[in-house]
């Protein structure tokens, strides 16, 4: 079963056509520089002003949640390089109500091809990389600000965290998708998952009260793309009733949201029943 | 018809409009609301960690202003909007123009009637979930509550009007979004809608106090919650009135220098 899978997979010609969708929406992206640019600019400015929110925190304090300046910004720049990679890749999913009005979403429910693949490859969105450059400069700036003791499973946790961090958020826009099918005209409900995880995963955990704490722990799994990381890196305890050794477990985290993700994913396409003509 | 009573009819009109979207309407409330809690907990957080108090918050009045910033900024309308934009790209501006009543009027009245609308059911479960998890630190008086309506009032125009500007832009540009997003970034740099502005460096307290965003948060907060009374109250409301004005005024010209711009083809 695994190696057919794999044999599966391996075929050029499977990945064939998801490899001429993006390349056509690449394309069509960067054809206007200057709008493209500008886009670019814009994802930037979101950044920045992100980040502003903690400057201005740290003018008036020293510490948070445990955290100095350093930390925290190596807190949010963990989070943000995670959260716009899945942001550019599947961010676009939130607009699945807009695709069932107009009908797009029959279009990929006709061609042979994987649905949540084709929709992933529609309007993967280049200008999110703005962000993403900004929380690099944050992370090249507040690694050495912070007292490290560099290790082998320091640069590990480094390396892993965005791409398992950017994986959970992926999952969490792929959930919010599936909810879809079920909410329409109710969309917005699930940005309070997702960005709103995004937001509660740029600051300490442990500012939030218990039952927040276990919210943004447990049921989305926002602490584990930044914050529980964090604290093996800094080599520091977190609250008392947090145990240090969570911080390993983001891979594990982001591969328990995606089956739930991809599960509800099917479950919600089976209920989905067109719009009719 | 009378003026007044058209403004009347599209504020009713706006009103019916989105009053229609019941579902949408509970789903951000129930967003506003987890932001609310995830905004308030950062609050008390950094209030908490400043020792207690933070110009001139302590962790009650802090929490209340994270709960209060999350229940007006639907009627509000922080974000972006782009409804005049796309009339104008795909030409359809030219029936609104059309019509025998003023452009801009009959869209601030529409907007006026969405914020009537979305005042109760999206700014009700902020504050109901902030009295229950933090509790709020409302005024005792009648007084504040009414500077705050209209101080609330005119940050729904101001808001309006700026967005105006922002759209009217679409004559001449062709794409927008990097636009609207400067926008849309400068909104919650400076309104107050992140974290107070009370709480800027000086530097970045200036940049904001010269700008029209704080009008649309700050100032509506800070007079519901009571912590600006008197005379510098009703000095707030004075520099709302001025942005409203200015960009007011500002945004008629712009249409009219804009129209000029406009062909209609066929017949």
């Amino acid at each position: 079963m695994c190696a057919r899978w794999w044999f599966k997979v391996a075929d050029p010609r499977v990945l064939a056509p998801y490899r001429a969708l993006l390349a056509s929406r690449l394309q069509s992206q960067l054809a206007y520089r200057r709008s493209f640019a500008l886009d670019v600019f814009g994802a930037v400015g979101i950044g920045l002003l992100e980040f502003a929110e903690v400057y201005v925190i740290f003018a008036n304090i020293s510490i948070l949640g445990g955290l100095d300046f350093a930390g925290v910004a190596l807190l949010f720049a963990l989070a943000n390089i995670a959260f716009s990679l899945a942001d550019m890749t599947v961010g676009h999913l939130d607009a699945l109500p807009t695709y069932i009005r107009t009908g797009l979403l029959d279009a990929f429910l006709l061609r042979p091809l994987s649905v949540l693949g084709q929709l992933v490859t529609s309007d993967v969105q280049l200008r999110r990389l703005g962000r993403t450059a900004v929380a690099v400069v944050i992370l090249a700036v507040a690694l050495p600000a912070s007292d490290i003791d560099w290790r082998a499973e320091t640069v590990y946790l480094l390396i892993l965290t965005p791409i398992a961090g950017a994986a959970i958020f992926a999952a969490l826009f792929v959930l919010a998708a599936a909810a879809q099918f079920w909410l329409v005209d109710g969309a917005e409900l699930t940005s309070a998952f997702t960005y709103g995880g995004s937001y509660a995963a740029s600051y300490p955990t442990s500012i939030f009260t218990m039952p927040v704490r276990v919210l943004f722990t447990f049921v989305i799994p926002a602490a584990f793309t930044a914050y529980l990381p964090t604290l093996l890196i800094l080599g520091i305890p977190g609250p008392p009733d947090t145990p240090v050794w969570l911080g390993w477990l983001t891979p594990v985290a982001a591969a328990v949201a995606w089956v739930v993700a991809l599960l509800a994913w099917r479950l919600g396409l089976r209920h989905y029943t067109g719009t009719g003509s | 018809m009378h003026p007044l009573r058209t403004f009347a009819v599209f504020t009713a009109l706006g009103f019916r409009r989105f009053s229609a979207y019941r579902l949408a309407t509970a789903a951000g409330a129930f967003t506003n609301t987890v932001f609310g809690l995830i905004k308030a907990s950062i609050t008390v957080g950094v209030i908490g960690a400043a020792g207690g108090e933070l110009a001139g918050y302590d962790a009650l009045t802090g929490a209340t202003y994270a709960w209060l910033t999350q229940a007006i900024i639907a009627p509000v309308q922080i974000f972006a909007w782009d409804e005049l934009a796309q009339r104008i790209r795909t030409g359809d501006i030219a029936v609104d123009l059309a019509r025998p009543v003023d452009l801009q009027m009959t869209y601030l009245a529409g907007d006026l009637g969405r914020a009537a609308f979305q005042v109760l059911p999206r700014g009700l479960p902020p504050l109901v979930a902030g009295a229950l998890v933090t509790g709020l630190a409302l005024p005792h008086t009648a007084l504040p509550y009414l500077l705050g309506a209209l101080a609330l009032l005119l940050g729904v125009v101001v808001s309006f009007l700026c967005r105006w500007l922002v759209n009217i832009a679409a004559f001449w540009l062709v794409e927008l979004r990097g636009l609207m997003t400067l926008y849309v970034v400068s909104v919650g740099a400076f309104s107050g809608v992140l974290i107070p502005v009370h709480w800027f460096p000086s530097w970045l307290a200036s940049v904001a106090a010269a700008s029209p965003f704080p009008s649309m948060v700050q100032t509506p907060v800070d007079l519901l919650m009571g912590r600006v009374e008197g005379a510098p109250a009703l000095r707030l409301l004075a520099v709302q009135v001025l942005w409203v004005l200015m960009i007011g005024v500002a945004g008629r010209v712009a249409l009219r220098r804009g129209v000029r711009t406009v062909v209609v083809q066929g017949g």
